[in-house]
């Protein structure tokens, strides 16, 4: 199938996620230096060229896009200094959009709206944490309905509630 | 008053003995502290900011507004909350028009940010705040440990905007273990990220494993008594993802902890998934 480029699409990356995008010079230093391209079919200088020339469909769906750890490695070492874990965190942002979002991470995503943490909090934990003497309840958005419901009035703002498909139980 | 602790989540709430450590440890050296009231998850960097990067960046901005209504610096104790805030707090700093942006929808709960928090590392605040002096004074036991020291990524990179000096070869947390007696030695693959990180845990765990068990086979190669990290969700990784005879995972509060003479009820080692005991017995 022939690859559709898309100039349109490569300008926004280079706009909204980072403007060093278009000085990549394909020299390949991130994929050698990056953990993830040494043992996944994920390349860190091809998913910078998918971007320049505005390849979306090889990028969007693409699950190797999710592979990068956010170690900023391939970013310290660039000769051409581009930030690369920041347009993949956009290139994700897009694809995010799209719909291609694992169940996996909706789950921790909707653990923001009912905990405003990453992750759950039940009773074990709360036993665990009064054992070593601690308030059994964290002074986060745990110990305060307001500051929860502030939280949630925030990400509704940006319509985070929607992206991950998170409806409010009655 | 000086610092607003900003806990996080999985040190209060999946290994809460690194935040009892942490006050124990502060309480030592008198560092005046409170907790931050009301605040939320930072939010974790790889995961939130792949998802949304103004909700990312709102939801950092509330728990900057609340560091800063204290009129405190804020302190992290994890490479994901240090990363996630001190990332948000930058971009807001740089470009006036997202700061804007963001406190249109702060507005909404009656808060603004004025772009004034300091977004610290417990580590670095050791280093740079307390220093060699202070910290080696507290130390009651000398450690006899060997020492595989793991930075995580989000501590020093990116260099450009932390200033906490170069990622390559680091020492800033070699020293600090090595105030405590312990000596901090030399493995291959030092500088790999665990690999939980940008939602790769959540995602592909066996990606995450991978990357966890090559420092596994490093780290016991080289002879370490334990691994040493300035961050939770590593601890977490490594915790859960070594195989059974891993080494045991000690985040920084907890090393210092036990050079303090600190208890170590309060440590919560019976809760770690890899048994600590051969570091307990072999420093007593
Ligand atoms: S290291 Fe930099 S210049 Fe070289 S291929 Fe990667 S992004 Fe491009
Ligand atoms: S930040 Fe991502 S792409 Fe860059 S080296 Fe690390 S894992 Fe690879």
């Amino acid at each position: 199938m022939a690859k559709m480029i898309d100039p349109e699409f490569a300008e926004k990356v280079a706009k909204e996620g980072d403007k060093s995008l278009f000085l990549c010079y394909q020299c390949g230093t991130c994929t050698a230096s990056c953990p993830s391209s040494e043992i996944t079919s994920f390349k860190t200088r091809k998913m910078i060229r998918f971007a320049q020339l505005g390849l979306k469909d090889d990028i969007l769906p693409n699950d190797d896009l999710w592979d990068c750890t956010t170690c900023y490695t391939c970013q310290e070492r660039c000769p051409r200094g581009v930030k690369i874990p920041k347009i993949i965190l956009y290139l994700r942002n897009l694809a995010a959009q799209a719909g291609y979002m694992a169940d996996a991470h909706k789950g921790t995503a909707k653990n923001l709206f009912i905990f405003g943490h990453a992750v759950s909090f039940k009773d074990k934990h709360e036993k665990l944490r009064k054992s070593l003497g601690l308030d059994g309840v964290p002074h986060t958005t745990l110990g305060s309905k307001k500051a929860l419901e502030d939280l949630k009035t925030i990400m509704k703002a940006n319509g985070f509630d929607s992206l991950i498909g998170y409806k409010e139980e009655k | 008053m000086k610092f607003s602790m900003f806990w996080g989540c999985i040190a209060p709430l999946r290994y809460p003995g690194i935040e009892s450590s942490t006050r124990d440890v502060l309480d030592a050296l008198d560092v005046e502290y409170k907790d931050l009231e009301g605040a939320s998850c930072c939010p974790a960097p790889g995961v939130f900011r792949s998802f949304s990067e103004p909700t990312w960046l709102s939801v950092g901005a509330r728990n900057l507004a609340l560091a800063e209504s204290d009129g405190n610096q804020l302190m992290t104790i994890c490479n994901g909350c240090y990363g996630s805030l001190f990332e948000s707090n930058y971009e807001l700093r740089q470009e006036p028009e997202k700061l804007e942006e963001v406190n249109k929808i702060l507005k909404k709960v009656g808060m603004k940010y004025n772009g004034t928090t300091e977004v610290r590392h417990e580590a670095e605040v050791l280093y740079r705040d307390m220093g060699e002096d202070r910290v080696r004074g507290k130390v009651k036991k000398e450690l006899n440990l060997n020492v595989a020291v793991h930075y995580g990524c989000h501590f020093l990179k990116p260099t450009e905007t932390r200033g906490l000096g170069e990622a390559e070869k680091p020492t800033i947390l070699d020293e600090i273990v090595e105030w405590t007696g312990a000596k901090s030695i030399d493995y291959r693959y030092k500088n790999l990220c665990c690999g939980a990180g940008g939602g790769v845990r959540a995602r592909n765990p066996e990606l995450a494993k991978a990357m966890t068990l090559k420092k596994y086979e490093a780290v016991k190669e080289a002879g370490a008594d334990c691994l040493v990290t300035p961050c939770p969700f590593c601890h977490l990784q490594y915790d859960q993802a070594q195989p059974e005879d891993g080494l045991p995972v000690l985040h920084i509060s907890q090393l210092l902890g036990l050079a303090f003479g600190s208890d170590e009820k309060r440590m919560g080692f019976n809760y770690h998934r890899i048994d600590v005991t051969p570091v307990l017995e072999k420093i007593k």
